[in-house]
């Protein structure tokens, strides 16, 4: 027996196309310009970036910027060698990434596989607050207690300056620590749990789970974090400006000498007393330009090694 | 009654046997089997729930025991008791005993670890490691300390092992991820075996399988018994019958309250538990009636 079921009276013609449904192209407009916008935002930083660069290139020989070992744009004796600002540069983020490596994983690596529910729940909200204090803070820590308390303790004659490259590498790692950590802890506790019951089930101890089977199929986050660190630690300007200070002269040979990073040179010089269209003017783009290839090309190549190591657990 | 007389034979016509399937194997088969596990009152928590009460029952050297019994019955946890993966889940606790040759497996001087070496487990989904297929056999002999002499020879016996060498030994190097689930399984079969454990866990091995893999694991899983013994969660009560030599049947019981716990019901020769059940509610479990 056939239900009494009433259906609306549809006519046929009432599934065919032809009801309009403005909301849809509403939204997708407003979504394709959002899309576009920060696409254009982009192309219109590096044209603003690379047309001065051009510029200053036509009159400072690409060779001499990258060779010559005295950066001195705005001295009467004017040289234009970018070694010192990337040597500068070089240190501080080295040092920045030998702390901010194996302290970010090793918490990470805590928080994932070692801490109670308990534990995580307090610690990795506090781990990602630290991540927002302020760099200007980092920088002043760095100047008004790091530093004094490294003099204190540097074990040779030779001290480390008022304002160094160590102290502010070392500022710069406690600032990236918990972006590693936290983004690290979450690729890591993304491992399926299966994979870890399969390595206990084969005698593995915790360590070995950690080391053997979570960290190299958590690898491609754990890279990602570790890049991420390394280019704000690239980027980062307050602290290196505050704490390692903004003379550029010479080549920095050892960490702790007070030097000016690429960085902190752009803003230094970029303070407002250049006359704009002068050479010292185009010296911040050309360095900004710099700055801008070294962090691309990193960024590929460690693209390019994440897709060689990492082992995909899908 | 004669068999000349057909009237007289269809009304005394034999009970149809419970299930169609064939036992295959049974647990007295002339040779004398020690008890490798045994189950002494074993009750398991999680937290303040009693997951599965008052076990008694022992695991036999060389031979395929299998628990079956509806969803929630708690074989899968007495099972992960057996090898003590219950310990890394916060709140799990087993009471009573289990012996393994006689030494209590929770005694305070026992290392789970090194346990887990001879008491290594398979899981209903097949986790192979996210590495390659030689990777995945040596890892356990590796984290383990294993002194090996050939680590190429080891991965091979263990492949071999597993009736899995034919179809992957042109391509060790290649991930495991690109295996069947069938051929995946065997993998983590091969894999439990290359650390030469005595006895082998399997937590619904077929589940995530079809048919055609499902039968090379049970024909693999006969082979093993002759060199493990083999304990088998499963689902599938044919299964149990085909592969297993004891059959222990669970179900959930209601207590007075009203709480639900695991409950072995009867533990058998896989031939008698399957034609001639002792209790009620193995039969009506095993005809399909419930469950």
């Amino acid at each position: 027996m056939a239900a009494d079921i009433t259906r609306p009276d549809v006519p046929a013609a009432g599934v065919r196309r032809g009801r309009s449904r403005p909301g849809e192209r509403i939204i997708e407009t407003l979504l394709v310009v959002a899309a576009v916008v920060s696409v254009a935002t982009t192309i219109g930083i590096m044209a603003s970036l690379f047309i001065p660069t051009v510029e200053f290139f036509g009159q400072v020989s690409i060779v001499e910027f990258f060779t010559k070992t005295m950066w001195t744009p705005l001295f009467a004796d004017k040289h234009y060698g970018v070694l010192p600002l990337l040597v500068a540069t070089l240190w501080v983020t080295a040092i920045a990434i030998v702390i901010a490596v194996p302290l970010g994983i090793g918490a990470a690596i805590y928080l994932s596989e070692y801490a109670r529910p308990g534990t995580r729940k307090v610690l990795k909200p506090v781990l990602e607050i630290l991540a927002g204090i302020p760099t200007v803070v980092y920088g002043f820590f760095a100047l008004t207690f790091l530093n004094p308390v490294l003099i204190d303790w540097w074990p040779t004659a030779n001290k480390p300056e008022f304002q160094n490259l160590l102290v502010a590498g070392i500022a710069m790692g406690i600032m990236i620590v918990p972006t590693v950590a936290s983004l690290s802890e979450d690729a890591m506790s993304a491992v399926p749990r299966s994979l870890r019951e399969g390595a206990y089930a084969l005698a593995s101890t915790k360590m070995q789970v950690s080391t053997r089977v979570v960290v190299p199929a958590a690898l491609s986050g754990i890279v990602a974090a570790i890049v991420l660190g390394f280019s704000r630690a690239l980027g980062e300007t307050l602290i290196v400006t505050i704490a390692a200070g903004l003379k550029t002269a010479d080549v920095p040979t050892s960490p702790i000498q007070g030097a000016a990073t690429m960085t902190s040179y752009i803003a230094g010089a970029g303070q407002g007393d250049l006359p704009v269209d002068s050479l010292e003017y185009l010296t911040i783009f050309a360095v900004g330009a710099t700055l801008f290839v070294f962090t691309f090309g990193l960024n590929a190549l460690s693209i390019r090694l994440v897709r060689k190591f990492r082992e995909v657990y899908e | 009654m004669t068999p000349s007389d057909p009237k007289d034979a269809a009304m005394t016509h034999p009970a149809p046997p419970l299930i169609t399937t064939s036992v295959r194997l049974s647990a007295d088969d002339g040779v004398a089997h020690e008890p490798v596990l045994t189950l002494k009152d074993i009750s398991v928590f999680y937290g303040g729930y009693e997951a599965v009460r008052g076990v008694d029952m022992d695991m036999a050297g060389n031979q395929i025991t299998a628990l079956i019994g509806p969803s929630g019955c708690g074989k899968s946890t007495v099972l992960r008791s057996l090898n003590r993966m219950n310990d890394l889940i916060p709140g799990a606790r087993v009471a009573g005993t289990i012996s393994y040759h006689g030494q209590n497996l929770y005694a305070r001087e026992v290392d789970p670890i090194e346990l887990r070496r001879r008491i290594g487990m398979v899981f209903q989904k097949p986790n192979p490691f996210p590495k390659s297929i030689y990777d995945n056999i040596a890892y356990g002999p590796r984290v383990t300390g294993m002194k090996v002499t050939s680590m190429n020879d080891l991965v091979e016996q263990a492949l071999r092992d597993a009736a899995l060498w034919d179809e992957v030994k042109d391509k060790l190097k290649q991930s495991a991820l690109a295996l069947s689930g069938g051929q995946q399984q065997r993998l983590c079969i091969a894999r439990t075996i290359a650390v030469r454990p005595e006895v082998i866990l399997m937590d619904e091995p077929c589940s995530a399988l079809d048919p055609i893999a499902t039968g090379k694991i049970e024909d693999l899983m006969i082979n093993l018994a002759a060199d493990y013994t083999i304990v088998i969660v499963t689902h599938n009560m044919q299964q149990a019958a085909r592969v297993s030599h004891r059959t222990a049947f669970f179900t959930a019981e209601v207590d007075e309250a009203g709480v639900r716990h695991g409950r072995l019901v009867e533990y058998e020769d896989t031939n008698k538990l399957f034609t001639n059940p002792n209790h009620k509610r193995t039969e009506d479990y095993i005809t399909g009636r419930f469950g």
